[in-house]
């Protein structure tokens, strides 16, 4: 007998098919988007939401841990739009180019289109799907993975994101700041973005997410990133969602030959996180340094899951990940560098470290290597820990109070992955960002 | 009254007691040194003073500056004006030296309610300490202890103390693992800071290091009590004599 089991769907699954089966024929794009995202939905209802039992996600049980899918997010009406105008903070004082979405929608009305530089070219994403552009159709989809489930509901209900290509040779001087704002009532939002950096082109992006901390809004938000041959691209995500927020987001990049490419990922706010990177080396004698911090506390949950693909010859990535935890904040790190068979002469190391505030917190540190070249230098390592108390001692026989010698201690670990970000401004943004967390934390 | 008084001092650590009914009493201005054998307690009473969290005091009092030393916290401690400078100064990674001391300065400050140094004062202050110290520009750059070589670290402890200005400064076993020439600058270094309102605890297993910081009352620490007190002369005595005689008596 072959006795298929069909698992019983939760009350989010269920409402994700309504939303689905609602949303389709107004969501935008043509036939074949349309054919796409049917075929992207058709993962998800073969799987199901990801749960324990699948590997990759082990540790973050989604199927648990999302009790309900919230209706699509309707258009941002005019109260949403103007409380949105305040957001960003953030980003403290650095100077960027904002493109603002509310709720998962362009809102070219409060961002920052005039004056674009010389071979910049942003839109929106909804307007290109409906537009029917072919340089669209050519790369959306082609580096996500489609069998990842997160991936697969973002396919099938995107709705809105940015979609901006910088023509090779050019660099853009101020950076381009992908502003995701949710409003006050709780929905759920699909953002895709495609981004396109030309050879030899040079550019920033920074994406941020935050909302209102007693909604327990959602959003899915992927970004599809090709970096060309001999360009210098900084991707910057910074996670500032409300405290009871769902946030799963996905970035898929694939990287050409000798270009330079680093990536930080800022985790602080929503409830759930899960913070997937892709990263594809394409072209041979690229340099990647891919780092994030995380600071988590009450029963906040994040995931980062990293694969650093190694195609091409003669690469060196970086992957420095920190992570603290208070309260019963729970952390996942899970990192893999792959050297293929023909990515010889790779250099790849990575690094993931806790630090765990509380008892009760908990860091799960799951780094992988998988080579399949044989003239590779490749290492990595984790440690989990707490805070040393000989070193408090010390601090604090100088006259420190302990609080303060904590927070020393504190920004000492996260200092290694955010004083490498190259933008002074950013860096100091971050680090302000770090002491008021702590301050938070002291009272 | 004297400024740190120690009156039948019992401390455990791990349960196991290490000082047994320890009496020390050092006045303003005075430097003492402690003198022993290993394992006799000298650190552990340097530990203790500081506020170590493991080192149990069950029986005993100590008063500094006529306050129950117990009471504080290691912080508060310092900001009263109690320094320990380390036998193991530790290195603490990302945290630079110059912002380890201004914290540490404005911290202890802001306890005794004086207002905190400007940043050009303070740069002022540290430079010209350090430059009497030996202690180059690059170091203070540094992180923390990361990096110095032993004799280094010494120098930093006593650029610690210079800047602190503490009431009493215990040192523990600061000449361990320095050569003359560093032992010199940091006796300098002690000498420097001497005063009629300051006092030291001066900890050390060898007599060298008090021919550069000349004590006032020498004590011999056997057992975990203080088992003969006398004049600088005493240090002498030692040297020549060892420890053997206080060790049995110590056990006697």
């Amino acid at each position: 007998v072959n006795a298929e089991v069909t698992p019983i769907k939760t009350a989010a699954e269920t409402a994700l098919a309504q939303a689905f089966a609602q949303a389709r024929d107004r969501l935008p794009g043509d036939d074949a988007v349309a054919a796409r995202r049917d075929a992207a939905f058709g993962v998800f209802a073969k799987e199901g939401l990801p749960h324990r039992r699948v590997e990759e996600w082990k540790y973050t049980d989604l199927r648990a841990l999302m009790r309900d899918a919230k209706p699509l997010a309707a258009p941002p009406d005019a109260a949403a739009i103007a409380h949105a105008k305040s957001a960003g903070a953030l980003l403290g004082d650095v100077e960027t180019r904002r493109l603002v979405f509310v709720d998962g929608a362009f809102v070219p009305a409060i961002s920052d289109l005039t004056g674009l530089e010389a071979g910049l070219t942003v839109g929106s994403l909804a307007q290109a799907l409906a537009g029917g552009q072919p340089a669209l159709a050519a790369h959306l989809g082609t580096l996500a993975p489609a069998d990842n489930v997160a991936v697969a509901l973002n396919t099938a209900l995107m709705g809105d994101g940015a979609v901006i290509r910088v023509a090779a040779g050019s660099t853009v001087e101020r950076p381009l700041h992908l502003l995701f704002v949710a409003s006050e009532k709780p929905a759920a939002s699909f953002v895709r973005s495609l981004i396109v950096v030309e050879r030899g082109a040079r550019a920033m992006v920074i994406e941020s997410h935050e909302g209102p901390p007693g909604s327990d809004y959602q959003v899915n938000a992927a970004v599809e990133l090709f970096v060309g041959d001999d360009a210098h691209v900084d991707h910057v995500k910074l996670i500032g969602e409300g405290a009871e927020a769902l946030h799963v987001s996905t970035l898929a990049a694939a990287v050409g030959s000798r270009a330079r490419f680093n990536s930080f990922s800022f985790v602080a706010g929503g409830a759930v996180v899960r913070n997937q990177l892709f990263l594809n080396f394409d072209g041979e004698g690229t340099v990647a340094a891919i780092r994030g911090a995380s600071l988590l506390k009450r029963r906040q949950h994040a995931d980062t899951t990293l694969v650093a693909n190694h195609i091409a010859a003669g690469c060196q990535s970086r992957e420095v990940f920190k992570t603290v935890l208070d309260d019963e904040a729970h952390g996942v790190f899970q990192g893999r560098i792959i050297v293929r068979r023909h990515a010889q002469k790779t250099d790849g190391k990575m690094m993931t470290q806790a630090l765990l505030l509380s008892e009760r917190a908990e860091a799960d540190n799951k780094p992988e290597l998988e080579i399949f070249a044989d003239d590779v230098q490749c290492g990595h390592g984790a440690t989990a820990g707490a805070l040393d108390d000989d070193l408090k001692f010390y601090l604090m026989a100088r006259g420190i109070p302990a609080a303060e010698a904590e927070a020393l201690l504190i920004q000492a670990f996260l200092g290694e992955a955010i004083e490498g970000i190259e933008h002074a401004g950013l860096r100091e943004a971050l680090l302000d960002q770090v002491a008021a967390w702590l301050k938070a934390r002291a009272k | 009254m004297a400024l740190l008084e120690v009156n039948d001092l019992h401390v455990e650590i791990d349960g196991k007691e290490i000082l047994k009914g320890l009496n020390l009493a050092v006045n303003a201005g005075e430097v003492h040194a402690i003198m022993g054998p290993n394992g006799s307690g000298k650190s552990t009473l340097a530990y203790v003073l500081a506020g170590r969290a493991d080192y149990t005091p069950t029986a005993g009092e100590v008063l500094f500056n006529g306050k129950n030393l117990f009471d504080m916290a290691p912080d508060e401690r310092a900001a009263a004006g109690l320094f320990l400078a380390f036998q193991y100064p530790l290195e603490i990674p990302g945290v630079a030296t110059m912002t380890f001391l201004r914290t540490a300065l404005n911290a202890q400050r802001k306890k005794r309610g004086e207002a905190e140094l400007s940043t050009p004062e303070f740069i002022k202050r540290v430079r010209e300490l350090s430059g009497r110290l030996g202690i180059d520009q690059d170091m203070l750059r540094r992180a923390v202890n990361v990096g110095f070589s032993g004799g280094e670290k010494k120098r930093n402890e006593i650029l610690q103390m210079a800047l602190l200005e503490p009431r009493l400064a215990v040192l523990d076993e600061t000449d361990s693992g320095l050569d003359i020439d560093a032992l010199k600058i940091v006796a300098d270094g002690v000498n420097n800071l001497r005063s009629p309102q300051r006092s030291f605890v001066v900890i050390t297993h060898y007599q060298r290091l008090l021919s550069y910081i000349v004590p006032d009352i020498v004590h011999v620490l056997s057992g975990g009590r203080i088992v003969k007190t006398g004049g600088k002369e005493l240090a002498l005595e030692l040297e020549a004599r060892g420890y053997a005689e206080y060790q049995e008596e110590a056990a006697a």
